[in-house]
């Protein structure tokens, strides 16, 4: 399967800016199906962007971010070819994570 | 034909001259779709003068500059792109049979959008992409899919995808039929219904731009260029079919079922008057 995570990091010198779009249906754990059954919580509890072996970025997150969710930042710092790791975990265990080239 | 209506405007231009108004009037119910997409993208390009008419494809983010800023942005990194993969992997995915969409539609089925709703002359009916991919799968003796979400969404958004740019052909065969499912779809489109007494009309034609509650209406012109959309609100894709749909309810009328011969003439005569302006599909909603 594709990744859940896009991202695009480009560097003008001095800083490096990221966005990354990721795949979660972020359940709060408070809404009905269509049935009246209550859809439990699945959504990402940490975010994390590692560039050159530090955290450059972290987000502990909640059930209030919405599905499908978008970060934008920048950090300063990053050269172009250096490689940005991202990844998630969510409350249920699951993960994923992929490295991009900064551009 | 034509001379008929030349002659039968000549003679209600001379019954109009002993009131000394319009000469030239065409008799108001005699149906003519090309003067009607005409009247149609006049009207919208001079209520909004600044806006070219490619533009009228991107709904209400052509109607506001800080949306339009947003949007510009948002579309580095559009929501509907998963979708897009999921349809790009689904329509060269074959059937269990070996088949695959690709064998059901003209040019393999990419770059033709532009060209649906058709009428199919053997049918005597309105054809829209969404019947044409569910009839296909049947054929190969798959079942069909949900018309409003998820897996239509993303099949039609991976057409609509690989017709980006391509001005919309949509075209009336010379058939009575034909004009009558026209007619239909565009009474449909005028006529007001559901507890709030709306109709299509009536957020889309005369009041695009405007706020209901925090959304921007999006003008008719162009409004399904840019289908199926991801739409914030909705936290996912829907199709035309949602759109119709979920737009019905919203005025506190009985939604129709989904590609119901209404619905299917309602889509013909708005993509009709929107025949032109570009294929801009998959788009992204508030």
């Amino acid at each position: 399967m594709a990744s859940t995570i896009r991202v695009r990091a480009t560097s003008s010198g001095e800083t490096t800016e990221v966005q990354a779009l990721i795949q979660h249906p972020m359940d709060s754990g408070y809404v009905k199906d269509a049935k009246g059954d209550l859809i439990p919580p699945h959504f990402i509890q940490q975010l994390t962007f590692e560039h050159d072996g530090k955290n450059v970025f972290l987000a502990d997150w909640g059930p209030a971010v919405s599905k499908d969710p978008y970060v934008k930042f920048s950090f300063k710092g990053g050269k172009k070819g250096d490689d940005l790791k991202i990844s998630w975990v969510d409350n249920k265990g699951a993960s994923d994570t992929t490295t991009a080239k900064i551009q | 034909m034509r001379s008929a209506i030349h002659f039968a405007s000549a003679a209600l231009a001379l019954a109009a001259l002993s009131f000394g108004a319009m000469p030239f009037a065409v008799a108001a119910d005699t149906p003519d779709p090309a003067a009607d997409a005409k009247a149609f993208q006049k009207f919208f390009t001079e209520k909004f003068p600044k806006v070219k008419l490619d533009d009228f494809v991107n709904g209400p983010y052509s109607m506001n500059e800080d949306m339009h800023r947003q949007w510009e942005e948002k579309e580095q990194f559009p929501p509907y792109d998963f979708s897009l993969d999921l349809g790009k992997e689904m329509f060269a995915k074959p059937f269990k049979n070996g088949k695959s969409y690709a064998d059901c539609f003209p040019n393999q089925g990419i770059g033709i959008r532009q060209n649906y709703p058709t009428f199919d002359e053997k049918e005597g009916k309105v054809v829209t992409l969404e019947l044409a991919l569910n009839r296909c799968r049947e054929a190969n003796g798959e079942a069909p899919f949900s018309y409003v979400k998820d897996e239509m969404a993303a099949l039609t958004a991976y057409m609509a995808f690989t017709s980006r740019g391509k001005p919309f052909d949509i075209k009336i065969p010379n058939d009575p039929r034909a004009l009558e499912a026209y007619e239909n779809g565009k009474r449909y489109f005028y006529t007001r219904r559901g507890q709030l007494n709306f109709s299509c009309a009536s957020c889309h034609v005369q009041n695009p731009g405007e706020r209901i509650r925090a959304e921007v209406l999006a003008p008719a012109l162009g409004i399904l260029n840019a289908m199926p959309i991801y739409r914030s609100e909705w936290g996912g894709m829907g199709t035309i079919s949602r759109r119709f749909t979920t737009c019905n309810s919203q005025i506190r009328g009985v939604p129709l079922e989904p590609q119901s011969d209404e619905y299917r003439d309602l889509e013909y005569y708005l993509s009709y008057v929107s025949n032109g302006l570009p294929v801009s599909g998959p788009g992204a909603r508030p």
